[in-house]
């Protein structure tokens, strides 16, 4: 009788999308996860680049200064794969991790004013990683949002939501359309007209 | 109602609409990926065929001795996306490098953008790191470009590509081109488990008690070495099958009634991944995060 049980509990679980539930957050985590590491990959590049840029403007004191502070505060957020359910702190990482990216623009366009900085060969090698981060931030955001793409709709379709009410799956936040255009945003250049 | 409200919501709906017109846009517009055919594609009409078959021959000893793949391809523009997306695109699709290893550089050359792109696999970042790329981009690639000469470049910048990955050792190559590997999929091992319990009762039924757990001792270990390709892990199956049928005397499954059911009908299927190869050269990798560098001349 309990293997009878047993044998229609895993047909039901199976018929009402407990299965495709489960592989669907796992790759959430996954793809989520990555994303993680690549935001740790450019937060760990960054006191080099900071170093060595000092090495040849330290008088950028400012946008220096800048790029330390935002990853200090980026870092401090406990980016943990939980994250994703939790859209408050998703959202505060989310922003931390833009200042990032504004901060280390600016730095890059600063860094256009001197020429030996520009030539110097670890200045390029450390830029060269910068730029791969970055682009590998872009793919795994993308893949991120296309996981929880299809999380979210498995989880408001019938008969999945039904399982997913029972079990507590909730949709998981996306990155959305604002960060992608501050993210495609080329840096503004301020000349103090404004304002 | 609309007009009356607040301008700050009117232009947020405005770019909200602006960037879903934009990504429809660009889903329109996006480059195709042109099918994998051979190492080197060109669609640019730029390299000859002498030169084609060269660079053809150089990538494919290479893959012969290191099991790594190389691929070239040249299109005219991957406008409107940027080379890196693209290329992204192309190394999915193409599904370069072996599988699960996923050893595999692609040098994406768009001709009329001036732009270039070395896209590394996950199973290359450790020993073509973005920084080497984009040294191989600047230093050996870009000046030959800027001169107009795309062969000399493509041939300079693969050259260094794989004397790089010469100095790392990679999984040696398999005997005769990536074969098709037999991953072992744990659903036949719930299904094999379905088939003793419940087939075994009906064979028992049928048979006899002795008989019947024989047969499904013999079926489980033929399957299990079929599957797993040890006999050692057949001749196990096949005992815990023949174990398990003999002293299962749960008489509620062996009470009719199961002949008509259908098992067997599940779908389990194992998935190759081996795809392109019109030409005998074909991938099974085609995981990249992204890692390597761009360039332009």
């Amino acid at each position: 009788m309990l293997r009878v049980l047993a044998v229609a509990a895993t047909l039901l679980l199976g018929g009402c999308g407990y299965n495709s539930l489960q592989s669907s957050d796992e790759q959430v985590k996954a793809a989520w996860s990555e994303v993680l590491n690549q935001y740790q990959r450019r937060a760990d590049l960054i006191p080099n680049l900071v170093n060595t840029v000092k090495g040849f403007a330290a008088q950028e004191q400012q946008v220096l200064l800048g790029v330390t502070q935002a990853r200090a505060r980026a870092t401090s957020i406990n980016a943990t794969p939980e994250l994703v359910n939790d859209p408050a702190a998703f959202q505060q990482f989310v922003q931390a991790q833009r200042e990032v990216t504004g901060a280390l623009s600016r730095l890059l366009a600063v860094a256009e004013n001197y020429p030996q900085l520009k030539s110097d060969q670890n200045f390029r090698d450390l830029q060269a990683q910068l730029e791969g981060t970055e682009n590998r931030i872009a793919v795994a955001r993308q893949r991120y949002i296309k996981a929880v793409q299809d999380f979210n709709t498995l989880v408001r379709q019938f008969p999945a939501n039904l399982t997913a009410m029972m079990f507590g799956y909730k949709p998981k936040p996306q990155f959305n359309v604002e960060d992608e255009k501050a993210i495609a945003k080329p840096p503004s250049v301020d000349f103090g007209t404004k304002k | 109602m609309m007009l009356l409200r607040p301008r700050a919501a009117g232009g947020l709906r405005f770019f909200v609409a602006l960037a879903l017109g934009l990504i429809v846009s660009l889903l329109a517009w996006a480059v195709d990926v042109p099918p994998l055919k051979a190492r080197v594609t060109d669609l640019t009409g730029t390299l000859n065929g002498q030169q084609r078959a060269a660079l053809e021959q150089t990538l494919a000893e290479f893959e012969a001795r290191k099991g790594a793949q190389i691929a070239v391809l040249m299109v005219p523009t991957t406008q409107p996306e940027t080379i890196d997306q693209y290329a992204v695109r192309v190394e999915e699709a193409w599904k370069l490098g072996r599988k699960g290893i996923d050893d595999s550089a692609l040098l994406v050359i768009a001709k009329d953008d001036r732009k270039l792109r070395i896209e590394v696999g996950y199973g290359f970042e450790g020993v073509l790191p973005d920084a080497i790329a984009k040294r191989i981009i600047d230093n050996d690639i870009v000046p030959r470009f800027r001169d107009g000469d795309f062969y000399g470049g493509v041939r300079a910048g693969v050259d260094r590509i794989m004397r790089v990955v010469e100095g790392e050792k990679l999984p040696p190559p398999a005997a005769h081109g990536p074969a098709r590997s037999r991953s072992f999929n744990p659903q036949w091992l719930f299904a094999l488990f379905f088939f003793v319990v419940i087939g075994g009762s009906v064979l028992r039924a049928v048979f006899g008690r002795f008989v019947g757990s024989g047969i499904v001792g013999g079926v489980a270990g033929l399957v299990g070495w079929l599957l797993i390709g040890s006999l050692a892990i057949g001749v196990i199956a096949a005992l815990i099958g023949f174990l398990l049928t003999l002293f299962n005397d749960n008489r509620s499954w062996s009470g009719g009634g199961y002949g008509g059911s259908s098992w067997g009908g599940g779908g389990f299927s194992s998935g190759g991944g081996f795809s392109g190869g019109g030409g005998g050269f074909s991938g099974g990798g085609g995981s990249s995060g992204g890692g390597g560098a761009s360039g332009s001349w």
